[in-house]
């Protein structure tokens, strides 16, 4: 079964309109919360008048800050031990009590007996602002002086951190060309499809809470329950069902679970909210968000030397809860795949008025891969070499693995040269390479990228995470039960929304355990049935998930094995494991089956002190990350007359490990490339800079790309399998986003290179791209 | 005040009395309990509430309940017949065309409508009737793939079923 196509077992309801997302979900009795939000960036809360909403049909309750202090204890998980060497982290409360930071930030909420009855209501709150400066561009914010955007904190400086990697001065004296550019990673929405959405079921006097959540971390999600209403985390269950994905946007509690928990908690009725559109791209967590300034030194013959990068990050109001790994991930990725002498990194978080970044699928890896694939371009094209060349004669070789990279991360296992060399032969490089020197004569501009990139997955090992992560070590659970007559129950700590686990995690566990696909149940989502994890992002789902499946599944084994031997009347080392069967070396037509071994593990006549049943319980801490890699190349032509990008071809070969299910594999790298076309192309999250209000509020203002924009790929893979787990397993959850914006914007930047155009900010709109080209013709 | 709408619904006859600013889409799930009708904007942008509407593919937040009096609704329950998907639901998860399954009713629906229309359409033909869609998984890849299988699965005599290696369950 492992490296299969097997069709998704989660398919059949969804296809059929019979999944169970968190609106679908009723509760007797149940409410809903609308959420009154700030219509300021930045200001004095001078007064909150509910009078006349209150007289408004159907409602039930209205609370504000002052209402819930009793009732959440502290703010949100952004501690300070997340952040090392932190400056001015302010604590979030889930709603604003005197001072609102950005616009949509929660003031008040609203509970009503009907769905629209409650937005009527809302909209009839009155709230009294005192405005304050807006802080929105985040480079002054970070000057000294700057306005503040927090009234009462020093400055605007989250943190201010080096990455030293080797003797970055010395690698830059040696250099025969230096290329100094600016990467700007403009903030983008995560977008799932489904918003979020809660529901908050608090039962008077039991004191039990369960919640509806739509999150990709549902055991997290409780503890932070436990922490904010002060409810024994054994009274809390929560449970996140069917989820419209989420792309990173829904890893972390937000500050409507504790307004939904606390204001169920409060007026003692189920709340149901949901977030609309307009709202989630105000209130759900955005992507990037990022300035990158680097510095690359290269020898005449393409040697790369030496890599600068600063950091500027945009952490909005609030330092995101994941907010300050990604900028570490984007610095400690920063070498790529190519061995730099020395790599110096700095980053500089910075609070401005605007909603929090947190992760977006990549979380650092697309900012890192972006930057230095933009960097060995911006090198190649000063040395007048090919792209391609410049990056076969900078990777490091197979049997230099495990490679250190200059900022001291250990790659597990990498073949770089193979996934360029069929990238080149799929895209038939050396002809297109002739083919654009044609058009170009014609007075066409047709561009050749490539984006070589390695990222970092399976987060993560507690070594190396514990650090950045508040000491939390990233472990994953499962438990792996085989019932009396040989079904198998297969409980997780992750959460699937989108990515088959139900189908992946059974294949493994039938070829590990020997039994049939159709009796594996994997249970996902629900806290009260499945082990603590930290869920699901990341893209650790199977290389920390699944291997500690792989690991509960070998325990299992091994004690089917003394059962086995018990009943065979042999030693246990004389007993051979083969295909579901266990049977005594040389004698395999005389076999127990995995089905009649659980059977008799729940009878008597076992081994002497042996306990009954057959179940294994692993939390799996790695070793060390896992590396997938790859080389994507897009070839695009660009209109000069109108600014227009057209993708010819989309070509991806990646490498992430061994492969479970190649169909799945392909459908995440499709998807995360279209995120990364989308990042490349069209999105752009944009506040007005004098308000601070969100320009880009609705999607008639903010496109994501449409089915006509997102070409067709082809897809090829090498294996080359993790040393560092049993499944020798990578993960490829994020891969395509990660190294297709390089592509784009390296193909586009391609094409226009006859204009002297060298670099090319995202997105590459028609109207940028037109006015660079207008300047450029000048 | 509220107003008395009665529809047909997946071949059912219902009758309510609703407020007149009800979206249809809301009709479908909070009154009719079909939840399989989802809503992932609140400008018409992305697709996920297209229902047919006498055939026709409508974005059911576009329409108040009370507009959909007399008219006959297919919803993504009325797709598949006597315990058998519906070709193009096949062809979706034949060809892996939905992930987090969020948009996937919508596209299904839109797809229907497209193939009534146009049994046979090109790629470029598929890309341009989906485009009231939207998709955040799949890169669409998939999706065109589901919906030219779908085609052919549908077209009669020369259509051949799609290799199942698996199914499972």
């Amino acid at each position: 079964m492992i490296g299969a196509k097997i069709h998704r077992r989660e398919d059949p309801k969804l296809v059929t309109g019979h999944g169970t997302y968190v609106d679908d979900i009723q509760q007797t009795g149940m409410v809903y919360m609308s959420v009154v939000r700030s219509a300021q960036a930045h200001a004095k809360i001078k007064s909150i008048d509910i009078t006349e909403a209150s007289k408004s049909p159907g409602v039930v309750a209205i609370y504000a800050a002052r209402d819930f202090k009793g009732v959440i204890n502290g703010g949100l998980p952004v501690t300070e031990s997340l952040i090392a060497d932190k400056k001015y982290v302010p604590n979030q409360f889930p709603i604003a009590e005197t001072e609102v930071v950005y616009f949509g930030e929660p003031v008040a909420v609203v509970l009503a007996d009907e769905r629209y009855q409650a937005s009527d209501a809302a909209e009839k709150v009155q709230v009294d602002y005192d405005p304050l400066p807006v802080v929105v561009d985040f480079e002054k914010a970070m000057q000294k002086g700057s306005q503040k955007s927090h009234s009462d904190g020093p400055d605007n400086i989250a943190w201010d951190v080096e990455f030293p990697g080797g003797d970055i001065e010395a690698a830059f004296k040696e250099a025969d060309v230096v290329v100094k550019e600016r990467i700007i990673q403009q903030r983008v929405f995560p977008l799932s499809m489904e918003p979020r959405t809660v529901i908050a079921n608090f039962v008077p006097f039991t004191n039990q809470l369960t919640m509806w959540s739509s999150t990709q971390v549902p055991h997290f999600v409780r503890i932070f329950m436990c922490f904010g209403l002060g409810v024994p985390e054994s009274q809390i269950r929560v449970i996140a069902p069917d989820v419209g994905g989420g792309f990173g946007s829904k890893l972390r509690p937000y500050p409507e679970e504790y307004l939904a928990a606390a204001a169920s908690k409060l007026s003692g009725r189920p709340v149901k909210w949901v977030e609309g559109r307009t709202e989630n791209l105000q209130a759900t967590t955005h992507g990037r968000g990022h300035i990158f300034d680097i510095e690359v030194a290269a020898k005449k013959d393409g040697t790369l030397l030496g890599l600068k990068v600063t950091n500027l990050s945009d952490n909005g109001a609030y330092v995101g809860v994941f907010g300050a790994l990604q900028s570490a991930l984007a610095l400690l990725l920063a070498p790529g795949c190519y061995k730099w002498k020395a790599v110096h990194g700095r980053t500089v978080g910075i609070l401005t008025n605007k909603m929090s970044t947190d992760p977006y699928r990549g979380a650092g890896r697309p900012e890192a891969a972006h930057l230095v694939e933009r960097a060995v371009d911006l090198a190649a094209h000063e040395l007048k070499m090919d792209p391609a060349d410049v990056r076969l004669k900078n990777f490091p070789a197979e049997n230099e693995f495990p490679f250190t990279n200059a900022l001291g991360m250990v790659y597990d296992s990498g073949a770089y040269a193979k996934t360029l060399e069929k990238a080149k032969s799929l895209v038939g490089y050396d002809e297109l390479r002739k083919r654009q020197a044609e058009l170009r004569k014609k007075g066409r501009y047709m561009g050749i990228g490539w984006s070589t990139y390695v990222e970092i997955c399976g987060v993560g090992p507690s070594a190396a995470t514990a650090h950045v992560s508040g000491n939390l070590s990233l472990v994953e659970s499962s438990v792996v039960r085989v019932h009396p007559t040989g079904s198998v129950t297969v409980a997780v700590g992750t959460h699937s929304h989108g990515q088959g686990h139900e189908t992946t995690f059974a294949q493994i566990v039938a070829d590990t355990l020997g039994v049939p696909y159709e009796v594996v149940e994997v249970h996902h989502g629900d806290t009260g049935d499945t082990p603590f994890g930290y869920g699901t992002y990341g893209s650790r789902s199977l290389a920390v998930g699944g291997v500690s499946i792989y690991k509960s599944c070998q325990k299992v084994v091994d004690k089917a094995k003394k059962i086995a031997a018990h009943a065979l009347e042999a030693a246990e080392e004389d007993v051979v494991f083969d295909q579901g069967r266990f049977h005594v070396k040389g004698s395999p037509d005389k076999a127990k089956t995995m089905g009649e071994i659980a059977f008799a593990a729940h009878l008597p006549g076992l081994p002497e002190g042996m306990e009954a049943g057959l179940e294994a319980v692993t939390y799996f801490d790695p070793p060390n990350f896992t590396w997938p890699f790859g080389a994507h190349v897009c070839v695009t032509e660009v209109d000069p007359e109108t600014g227009a990008v057209e993708i010819q071809k989309y070509v991806a070969v990646d490498d992430c490990g061994n492969v479970i299910n190649p169909m799945i594999v392909d459908g995440q790298v499709h998807g995360g490339v279209a995120q990364g076309i989308g990042q490349a192309l069209f999105e752009e999250v944009q506040y007005a800079e004098d308000t601070g209000q969100l320009k880009t509020g609705t999607l008639l203002d903010y496109s994501i790309p449409g089915i006509g924009e997102i070409p067709s790929m082809d897809l090829d893979r090498t294996v080359t399998p993790s040393p560092t787990n049993d499944l020798g397993v990578k993960g490829v959850g994020e891969a395509g986003t990660i190294a297709a914006s390089a592509a784009v914007i390296n193909s586009i930047v391609d094409a226009l290179s006859p204009f002297g155009i060298k670099h090319v900010d995202m997105p590459a709109s028609p109207d940028r791209l037109w006015k660079q080209i207008q300047e450029a013709r000048k | 005040m509220k107003h008395k709408v009665s529809t047909t619904v997946n071949g059912r006859r219902h009758e309510h009395e609703v407020e007149p600013r009800l979206l249809l889409v809301h009709y479908l799930r909070d009154n009719l309990g079909l939840t399989g009708t989802h809503i992932g904007c609140d400008t018409s942008q992305c697709g996920a509430c297209t229902i047919l509407v006498d055939g026709k593919a409508v974005k059911s937040c576009t329409m108040f309940a009370v507009q959909a009096e007399g008219k006959s609704l297919t919803t993504i329950e009325g797709m598949a017949k006597d315990g058998q998907l519906h070709p193009i639901q096949q062809a979706f998860w034949d060809e892996h065309g939905l992930q987090c399954g969020y948009c996937t009713p919508g596209f299904i629906m839109a797809a229907a409508y497209l193939l009534e229309q146009n049994p046979n359409p090109t790629e470029d033909e598929i890309r341009k009737g989906l485009e009231g869609n939207l998709c955040r998984c799949t890169g669409y890849v998939n999706i065109v793939k589901a919906v030219q299988t779908a085609a052919r699965t549908m077209g009669g005599a020369e259509a051949k079923p799609a290799e199942r290696a698996r199914a499972g369950r």
